[in-house]
């Protein structure tokens, strides 16, 4: 496997982002939640402005702004007095805590911190009022925004969870479906209820960044995952957790798993047929129901759409990138299109990237792919210049490398920062393998109509 | 409707000011209040923006990737030449550099990147981590400049050492280290540089323009298209035509003290400030050539008969509408105050992420009464604001776009992203354009906001 630590001391045109910007989207798709790093004031300003150009939503998120007075004595005033100021502006159910490089180095100890607050704070208010505060530690130099995005997701559920009496409900299950676009959130909801099934999805952020135009600014927008259900997950049947590259340790699902014997489902991101195929099969063991009819028949429209398609696809090169488990998925579902994945990347490197490509592609390609984690785009570029891809399929981020081949840029993921309704980008479920297909296919139909002279009406 | 006070935090009360209620006094340039959500950046920001547009220099973020991921192409400034600028290197700091320092990592990347582009020079960012582990980058740019021959200049930009205008001063002082190294041979006596524009759209090339018809050639561009070897002999100019005083008055104070260059500072927003800017620059070189009045009074003339037909167009249909400015600097907000007036609207807000005393004391001036002035911002106080005054159009950057549209609120961005110029004559049309085609829409008849009251 390719990886940076074998070429590149520097960086160019990174193909991550920083881990303190996974966990403030992640808590952004709790109910009632305020995001708010410990650190300084730029680094929750950019992230706004990197989450509000993709999701086109308002994102607010609080930091302790903190100067160099603190970074020398230690940022735990600033803190306090930025939970005080959110409290009292913001009335949160939860605070979600996410720290930066710069209060990592200098050792403040946020969960100590945020004790003492909590129990001061009570005393002064004498009140059950006070929202629940949620610590996580998010060092940018260690991992991406994925690591950052599960790392929240974990200290929610570990923070939040408590053991309660009686048996586990057998009609409620947990879903942890990882950083999905709020239609995929909408979607997988609306199957499950199909299915007759009670989930807690972890976080939904399908309403709180794709909301509706309204009256008022809302300081929390609406929607999120309960806080009242985040607290009785370990009381579900089952937790289905999405990710091959998550694996089974030390993540939200296994400790569900480990501290209320939940038994944990981990599956791959739900794109292409085979891996929708194992999600919708678990949903029909779970349910005791067998796929409910409009989902069948989507699954029979892609098949039906595969076989339409599988000529203007057969034997094309992509090149995918980005979030390891997306792009585990993307390639899953390529490959059963009859389209050659020759490079995965991303810049991630959970180490299990590899395998996780592996298990999709052995028994549908004849060659493997190259799968090159912890990469930029300089990396991605030199190592595909080589094998004359015909599609890159990623975010924004590769579109250089686009213009430069003059070959289709299917967009997917996060950010979008060149199209609009990123944030209504569907991926996953027969649908939105549906729509990922219609919108290949289309690209390449195009760019062989632009490139005749003769001006072709049927394609 | 009235202000919702509660979103009002006690510490920023006396960072709101309403034109008309008791004495102006507005307490500004302050540390942001903790946990008030706002909309200012840090000083990497600050410099990251100002040298930005220096299009043949490596341009190195040295700390973990995030600094470097969100800086990535994200301004709209354009280059004629090399577009090295375009591109995002860092050192992306991992778990052991911090422990062990990142003097090493910064070394060898600088090495295979200064082998790889060939830059002019490169500019090595410190960000709050290396502030923290202290890195000696002076020794390691100073090292690494000896053994490749380009200047390598480090800028002192950790995050946390104050806003965005601390950074625009480390990246004046960067600058300035390079002014003076180049030969001023050929330099006309009528030669300016022109400062504190970042060819955003395309703008330096509309001022540069303007300048040319006058018969004063550019020296340097800074920063916007701007190269390495024009800012070595920028000394050589005869005025510093300094625009955005915020981020780059400190390199012009630095050049006249230094280099005894005198300055003048301009604003391209608006009619009537495009105009007094040319007129400025005319009469500061009158003695030197004394048919330059005439030729600057031509080209107004000429631009303005373009323009004029156009703008009437505009107001006619804008006249009476009310505009919320919330912006990063404040001189941008006193040229929009004036170009809003003369589009027959009314300024009802006006605020900056980090304007000065003076700044606010010259918006009180120029501003109606009843017009709410405002320092450090956030989402909760625009939002009730704008609601307050009923504003038919935002204007300010991709942080208060949301804000704006989420109430059902036109909105203008008048920020590093903007794709349309608007500086210049040309660029007051398109302002005008832009403003026009947000306010008269016909989206917002279906808003929450304006539901039975279009």
């Amino acid at each position: 496997m390719k990886s940076s630590r074998d070429s590149y001391v520097s960086t160019t045109n990174a193909c991550k982002l920083c881990k303190p910007m996974g966990a403030c989207l992640a808590f952004r798709g709790i109910e009632g939640a305020v995001p708010f790093l410990h650190g300084s004031q730029g680094c929750a300003t950019y992230m706004r402005r990197y989450i509000i150009s993709h999701f086109r939503e308002p994102m607010d998120i609080a930091s302790s702004s903190l100067g160099e007075k603190h970074a020398v004595y230690g940022g735990e005033a600033n803190l306090i007095l930025g939970l005080k100021n959110v409290l009292s502006k913001f009335s949160p159910r939860l605070i979600g805590v996410a720290t930066t490089c710069l209060t990592e180095t200098i050792g403040d100890d946020v969960p100590m911190i945020l004790r003492k607050f909590h129990r001061e704070s009570r005393i002064e208010h004498a009140g059950p009022d006070l929202p629940l505060l949620v610590s996580v530690s998010t060092p940018s130099y260690s991992g991406t925004h994925m690591e950052g995005f599960h790392a929240a997701i974990k200290a929610v559920t570990d923070q939040v969870c408590i053991a309660l009496p009686g048996s586990a409900a057998q009609d409620r299950i947990n879903l942890l479906p990882g950083f999905l676009s709020p239609a995929d959130i909408r979607y997988i909801k609306e199957i499950l209820v199909d299915f007759g099934i009670h989930a807690v999805v972890l976080p939904d952020i399908s309403e709180t960044l794709d909301g509706p135009a309204l009256e008022d600014y809302e300081k929390i927008p609406s929607g999120g995952t309960p806080i009242q259900d985040i607290r009785s997950m370990g009381k579900a049947c089952g937790t289905i957790q999405f990710g091959r590259t998550l694996g089974y340790e030390d993540t939200a699902g296994s400790r569900l798993h480990e501290r209320f014997n939940v038994p944990l489902h981990a599956l791959g991101m739900p794109v292409g047929l085979r891996e929708t195929d194992r999600f919708f099969s678990l949903l029909e063991d779970i349910s005791g129901l067998p796929t409910p009819r409009k989902h069948a028949l989507e699954r029979g429209r892609l098949i039906d759409a595969f076989v339409d398609a599988h000529k203007y696809l057969f034997g094309k090169r992509a090149v995918i990138y980005g979030e390891e488990d997306l792009v585990v998925g993307l390639t899953s579902f390529l490959a059963e299109t009859g389209i050659r994945p020759v490079i995965c990347a991303s810049g991630g490197r959970s180490g299990r990237f590899r395998e996780a490509v592996e298990q999709v592609t052995r028994d549908i390609l004849a060659e493997s792919p190259m799968v090159c984690d912890g990469v930029d785009f300089h990396e991605i570029a030199g190592e595909a210049e080589k094998l004359a891809p015909d599609l890159l399929v990623g975010h924004s981020k590769g579109y250089h490398l686009s213009s430069r081949w003059k070959i289709p840029l299917v967009r997917v993921g996060f950010p979008i920062h060149d199209r609009f309704g990123g944030q209504r980008t569907l991926h996953v479920g027969y649908r939105g393998t549906q729509s990922l297909l219609d919108g290949i296919v289309n690209a390449f139909i195009g760019s062989k109509q632009e490139d005749s002279p003769v001006g072709y009406g049927y394609m | 409707m009235s202000t919702d006070v509660s979103v009002i935090h006690t510490e920023r009360k006396d960072q709101i000011h309403r034109k008309g209620e008791g004495d102006f006094d507005l307490s500004c340039n302050r540390d942001s209040l903790a946990g008030a959500v706002s909309q200012r950046a840090c000083v990497f920001c600050g410099s990251r923006v100002v040298l930005y547009p220096i299009a043949d220099a490596l341009h190195l973020v040295h700390g973990p990737i995030g600094c470097a991921a969100y800086t990535w192409d994200i301004r709209g400034a354009l280059s004629s030449g090399p577009e090295l600028h375009r591109m995002s290197f860092s050192t992306d700091l991992q778990e052991r550099d911090v422990i062990f320092g990142g003097e090493e990592k910064l070394h060898k990347a600088l090495d295979e990147l200064i082998d790889r582009h060939a830059p002019k020079a490169a500019f090595v960012y410190s960000t709050c981590i290396v502030g923290i582990i202290g890195d000696d980058i002076e020794t390691v740019c100073a090292s690494v400049a000896e053994k490749k021959g380009i200047p390598v200049v480090p800028v002192q930009s950790e995050g946390f050492k104050g806003n965005k205008r601390a950074g625009y001063h480390a990246a004046c002082k960067a600058m300035f280290r390079l002014v003076g190294t180049g030969d001023t041979s050929g330099i006309p006596i009528l030669g300016i540089n022109i400062l504190g524009d970042f060819n955003l759209a395309g703008e330096m090339w509309i001022i540069k323009d303007y300048f040319r018809r006058m018969g004063i050639e550019t020296v340097a561009c800074i920063t916007g298209d701007g190269r390495v070897d024009d800012l070595r002999r920028a000394h050589g100019a005869s005025l510093n035509v300094v625009q955005c005083s915020g981020a780059t008055m400190d390199l012009a104070d630095m050049m006249k003290k230094s280099f005894g260059v005198p300055h003048l500072r301009v604003s391209y927003f608006g009619v009537e400030d495009m105009a007094e800017s040319l007129y400025s620059v005319a009469h500061f070189f009158q003695d030197k050539d004394p048919g330059i009045m005439d030729r600057t009074r031509a080209l107004v003339k000429e631009e303005l008969s373009r323009l004029y037909p156009v703008l009437q167009e505009f107001r006619k249909a804008l006249t009476g509408k009310k505009a919320a400015i919330y912006v990063g600097g404040a001189f941008k907000a006193f040229s929009l105050v004036r170009a809003f007036r003369l589009l027959g609207m009314q300024v009802v807000l006006v605020g900056s992420q980090t304007g000065t005393e003076e700044d606010y004391r010259e918006l009180y001036e120029i501003t109606d009464e009843g017009t709410i002035i405002v320092d450090d911002s956030n989402p909760l106080e625009l939002t009730s604001f704008l609601k307050e005054k009923d504003v038919d159009i935002f204007v300010g950057g991709v942080k208060e776009r949301p804000i704006a549209y989420k109430l059902g609120v036109g909105f203008c961005d008048h920020n590093h992203e903007r794709k349309e110029p608007l500086e210049g004559f040309i660029g007051m049309a398109n302002f005008a354009r832009e403003v026009h085609s947000s306010v008269k829409s016909p989206v917002w008849r279906f808003v929450p906001r304006r539901n039975g009251r279009v």
